[in-house]
């Protein structure tokens, strides 16, 4: 072990901690936005439109068939093509790495998070729904005040399951050129040669972080008596 | 105050009611009893539109359901429900479950809501169990904070699909004796179930179906000393 030097690690903490940033910034961005698409799809899956049902379908079946990695190369170097030379004709737009892969991750984490949705939502009694109504709430109030409250428990252990994938699933957005942790680590370790400990110190940046969201879910948790 | 007229409801190519017909008034107590698979249970969930009608037409207090532009809201809250599984709101205290519709659909301030769920909860002897879940509840308290709930909205008519059937046999009265009070107080109510007890001592009338239709119909002592079909002799011979 003489050979490591992991005191010299500290020194590139700067370059580690500009890393550490955007895994986190886009972790979280995506995470957030992908919740969102998450809800809106979930309720397309169980909508009885058959339209926002198709569209919702499409959506997951698209995303949960192809990996992250495609879709991350594909909206990063083949969608800008598509919207310049089919939409825009001037070849003025321009793909910021950091915004691909918030979109990535929102796309991806929402598909996921729609079926997480739908599932939930479909577990709550048919009996809650029709007593609601039955005292005169309307759908979407039935759904607001006594269907979703309790599905939204049942959703905590598997969204931050799925919070958890996503944020692994960022270390894949360094093919893009997204600065996050393992980006950053190889950039340290190609120029000096350390990669045994720039790598370990990023795989434990990475665990620090996912057993931060498992403490505060297992915290949620417990309130929610789940 | 209910009348039904030439209703049919299909499940796909099942068809469970072939063709009700009845009309019952204010205050009137009327009890449904039959085998199961008879169509009881559809019919009550035609009644406030749980279940849509196939043919046919329901008028509560003059509105036709069978309507296009009815506001089916509106309808339900002047007819009550309680289901055989109670279908509490797990996740609401009982005199949360009590006020969020008087609160969201009467649009009743919170403190007036509050003060009518706690004289509903005298009237069913649960004034106590105010703030606790409905999962520390026996099952004929939870029958009774149902019953309780729907109170709350004010309807006009009550409908009770089964009440006491899953319930454990010591519970069953205290849910009865509820009811029986309503109607003592002159609530309309319709009422499916399998406590002859209960529809001999309180219904001002029982209607016997099978199979889709109404069979016999009439005054409890009528039917149950007197059945006319041979349905209802037989029905009643494996029940009494």
């Amino acid at each position: 072990m003489s050979t490591f030097n992991w005191s010299g690690v500290f020194d590139y903490m700067p370059e580690l901690g500009k890393g550490l940033y955007y895994t986190l910034l886009i972790s979280i961005l995506g995470i957030a936005i992908g919740f969102i698409l998450g809800v809106l799809f979930g309720m397309g899956r169980i909508s009885k439109n058959k339209i926002l049902y198709g569209l919702s379908t499409i959506y997951i079946e698209i995303i949960r068939g192809t990996p992250v990695l495609v879709q991350a190369i594909w909206i990063y170097f083949a969608m800008p093509l598509i919207i310049n030379q089919a939409i825009l004709d001037n070849g003025s737009f321009r793909m910021n790495s950091i915004v691909a892969g918030v979109i990535v991750i929102a796309i991806n984490s929402g598909a996921y998070i729609a079926e997480i949705v739908r599932g939930a939502v479909a577990s709550v009694d048919s009996g809650q729904m029709e007593a609601a109504r039955s005292l005169g709430l309307g759908q979407g109030q039935a759904m607001r005040h006594v269907v979703w409250p309790q599905a939204f428990r049942r959703m905590i252990p598997p969204l931050g399951n799925q919070f958890i994938i996503s944020i692994k699933d960022t270390s894949l957005l360094s093919v893009i050129l997204v600065p996050e942790l393992i980006f950053q680590g190889r950039q340290i370790a190609a120029n000096h040669f350390n990669a045994v400990e720039i790598y370990t110190t990023v795989a434990i940046f990475y665990l620090a972080i996912t057993l931060t969201l498992s403490f505060i879910l297992r915290y949620f948790e417990r309130r929610l008596h789940i | 105050m209910i009348e039904v007229v030439n209703l049919h409801k299909s499940f796909g190519d099942l068809e469970v009611l072939k063709g009700i017909d009845c009309k019952i008034e204010p205050t009137e107590v009327v009890c449904v009893i039959g085998p199961s698979g008879s169509g009881k249970s559809t019919f009550l969930r035609c009644l406030n539109m749980l279940e849509e009608l196939t043919d046919g037409d329901v008028i509560i207090e003059g509105e036709h359901l069978s309507s296009r532009d009815i506001n089916i809201n509106e309808i339900r809250t002047e007819v009550g429900m309680v289901f055989q599984q109670f279908n509490l709101f797990p996740h609401k205290t009982v005199l949360d479950n009590i006020i969020l519709a008087p609160q969201k659909v009467r649009k009743l301030k919170k403190a007036d809501a509050i003060q009518k769920a706690y004289e509903l909860l005298d009237k069913v002897g649960l004034r106590d169990k105010a703030d606790n879940y409905p999962s520390q509840l026996s099952g004929g308290q939870k029958q009774r904070v149902a019953i309780a709930r729907a109170l709350a909205m004010d309807p006009k008519a009550m409908l009770f699909d089964e009440p006491t059937s899953a319930l454990d046999p010591e519970l069953v009265g205290e849910v009865l004796e509820v009811m029986k009070g309503l109607a003592r107080e002159g609530m309309t109510m319709i009422v499916v179930t399998h406590e002859m007890g209960f529809a001999k001592e309180v219904a001002d009338r029982v209607i016997f179906m099978d199979e889709g239709v109404i069979v016999e119909e009439g005054k409890p002592e009528e039917l149950f000393d007197n059945p006319q079909n041979e349905r209802t002799r037989h029905f009643l011979g494996k029940v009494l």
